[in-house]
């Protein structure tokens, strides 16, 4: 390895990136735009999810609950304590991350695994969509409303492009960082933990501190995601911040696009968001009516399809099929 | 002047505290049996797949929704749509552990939660397609009938409920202790291995597992159906009451599972009683989230 550009793998990043930075150029309607801030936001979410589960082998059910956390951190933070949304950021971000703390030091401390990480991810996610929905503090089920005061220094845009380079930003940041976890010591423990737990700790890995690291940042990317959700909207209540639809794109994203890579899930979010968009066009087209869900059905089929036949992703296949592809591998 | 307004005006206040504790914690047993029949599929479908169906919920909505379309459309009573919709449900679970779970997750245990995952969320989205958010209910005349046991007044379709889970428990015991599908079930449970060499069809077994799993689900909906509500995302609620019943009863067991159904039943009531139908809801989840975290084999310790 010579430490180039390219064989270092930043390369691709940097091409992603500049491509992603000059979309706006070409595609300036306001419902694109909208478009693509939206799946920046899914792609942030999942590359939360992709840390913990990609490469640590957690499988959350309930990465609503980081997100729910972001996305009330920094609209209460404003809305009750008059704190200005850019300071209200870093603190609803740690707040995601303290979140992923507690709940990884309660659920890996008892040793919970696989199907039972799940469920206690799942439940938590629930207990804090209820609570939200109840108490007072958080506007109960009337939600949340950030005053509109269109303001740069008020981290609310007049022009839609500035939003989307500023999720675009968040989105490269953690690409950068994923990237460079895969390479370090800390993402080598990671997957050796995901591989084989208890050959990892007898090789002298302390677990526990491994997986407890990864959900912190796991739980902060994915808190980043719910305050671009909440500044991008300016509106929030309980169903939106923690409700089941963020865990479920959080988590279809990168096993769709390719569970454990730098790229999975920002390909995920791209191919799922797309295709639920094309689907709901298709059905209003065919039936004369918005159908509900009909974009959900076609995600369930996908994950399965997925699950079954591309263990890697839709990037698992390009690569299988484009040689090209293979010298983006770390 | 009704019987139950004479009833109340006879006793004093102090007795009519504890009537109303008595009704509550009667009405808990029964509502709590129902979701032990619920959570009797998921442990059984855990004790011997070893795996966690997160489609249950989903497949009781759908259930729900056959309930009521048999209703609707053909004017079926749920009591008589049971024997239809249990075998058909039976083939249902069979064919989807069959054709879909096992040949899409290659036998890894994380992929099949997330098959399973997938089959939730197709059959939750598509019946809110189909159905839309309403809620609906069907109208049978003994929806609102009740029975007087001693100083209590029950609801006439819940006390049919708890004796029918009741039975369909004890039916369960039977098949699996007496016949050979069900020696075949223990023996899988215990050490597939071991049973595929004597010469059982593990795959089949399986299938026959996860089938009577979901005709659980299709014997739970016609007995709720005469006093709940179904709208497409009804299963999510019950589904996270029968996980805890299950954490609590312990992954698996059939005895737990009733227990832990009873139990919740019976704290989902009174907590209701006492702090109001919201927090009532919380009362399950950190149940759950305490027994799952500090004491994961369950209150009765059963070997998961």
């Amino acid at each position: 390895m010579k430490g180039g550009l390219f064989t270092s793998g930043y390369g691709p990043i940097l091409i992603v990136v500049v491509a992603l930075a000059v979309l706006p150029f070409g595609f300036s309607a306001n419902t694109t735009l909208n478009f693509l801030g939206f799946v920046l936001i899914v792609t942030l979410a999942a590359q939360g999810w992709n840390l913990l589960a990609g490469y640590g082998g957690q499988f959350s059910f309930g990465h609503a609950a980081f997100f729910g956390m972001g996305a009330y951190g920094i609209a209460l933070a404003q809305v009750r304590f008059g704190l200005n949304p850019w300071l209200a950021l870093p603190l609803a971000i740690a707040l995601g991350a303290l979140t992923g703390t507690i709940l990884g030091y309660l659920s890996f401390r008892a040793r919970l695994r696989g199907s039972y990480f799940a469920l206690v991810t799942l439940a938590f996610a629930e207990v804090f969509r209820i609570l939200a929905n109840a108490s007072t503090f958080t506007g109960g089920a009337a939600g949340v409303l950030i005053p509109l005061r269109i303001d740069a220094a008020n981290f609310q845009f007049a022009d839609k492009r500035s939003f989307y380079w500023l999720a675009l930003s968040f989105v490269a940041f953690v690409l950068l960082l994923t990237h460079w976890i895969a390479r370090s010591r800390f993402g080598a423990y990671l997957v050796a933990v995901r591989e084989n737990e208890d050959a990892a700790r007898a090789l002298g890995v302390d677990a526990l501190a491994v997986k407890l690291k990864a959900i912190t940042l796991s739980g902060g990317i994915t808190a980043a995601a719910g305050c671009l959700y909440a500044q991008k909207f300016l509106y929030i209540d309980a169903n939106l911040a923690f409700g089941p639809w963020i865990s479920v794109e959080a988590l279809l994203a990168p096993i769709i696009g390719g569970i454990g890579t730098v790229f999975g899930p920002l390909a995920g979010a791209v191919l799922l968001l797309g295709l639920g968009e094309i689907t709901k066009t298709f059905f209003t087209w065919l039936l004369g009516g918005a159908v509900p869900g009909i974009d959900l059905v076609v995600f369930g089929v996908l994950l399965i399809l997925c699950v079954a036949f591309a263990p890697r992703g839709v990037l698992g296949v390009l690569r299988r099929i484009l040689p090209a592809f293979r010298g983006g591998r770390a | 002047m009704g019987v139950r307004a004479r009833a109340i005006l006879s006793h004093g206040s102090m007795m009519l505290k504890f009537d109303i504790f008595l009704s509550a914690l009667a009405n808990g047993l029964l509502t709590g049996a129902v979701y032990a029949l619920i959570a009797l599929g998921l442990t059984l479908i855990y004790g011997v797949l070893h795996i966690i169906n997160f489609a249950h919920g989903a497949t009781l909505t759908l259930a729900m929704f056959a309930v009521f379309v048999a209703h609707q459309a053909f004017g079926l009573d749920p009591y008589i749509a049971v024997f239809i919709l249990t075998p058909l449900f039976f083939v249902l679970g069979y064919a989807l552990q069959r054709a879909v779970i096992t040949p899409a997750s290659h036998g890894d245990d994380g992929n099949i939660l997330l098959v399973t995952l997938g089959i939730s969320i197709i059959i939750e989205n598509a019946l809110l397609a189909i159905f839309r958010s309403d809620t609906r209910s069907i109208d049978v005349p003994y929806g609102f009938s009740v029975m007087e046991v001693g100083p209590l007044f029950l609801s006439t379709p819940k006390v049919i409920a708890f004796v029918a889970t009741l039975a369909v428990a004890g039916l369960l015991w039977l098949l699996l202790a007496r016949s050979d599908t069900g020696k075949a079930i223990r023996a899988v449970a215990k050490e597939k291995t071991g049973a595929a060499l004597c010469g059982i069809d593990v795959a089949h077994i399986y299938a026959v597992t996860f089938g009577i799993g979901t005709a659980c689900l299709a014997i739970a909906a016609c007995l709720l159906m005469p006093t709940f509500l179904v709208n497409p995302r009804v299963g999510n609620a019950f589904v996270l009451v029968a996980f805890t019943i299950v954490v609590l009863g312990g992954m698996g067991s059939i005895g737990g599972a009733l227990a832990g159904g009873l139990i919740i039943g019976v704290v989902e009531s009174l907590s209701g009683l006492y702090f109001g139908e919201s927090l009532g809801q919380i009362g399950i989840f950190l149940i759950f989230l305490v027994v799952l975290l500090f004491r994961p084999t369950g209150l009765f310790g059963a070997k998961a």
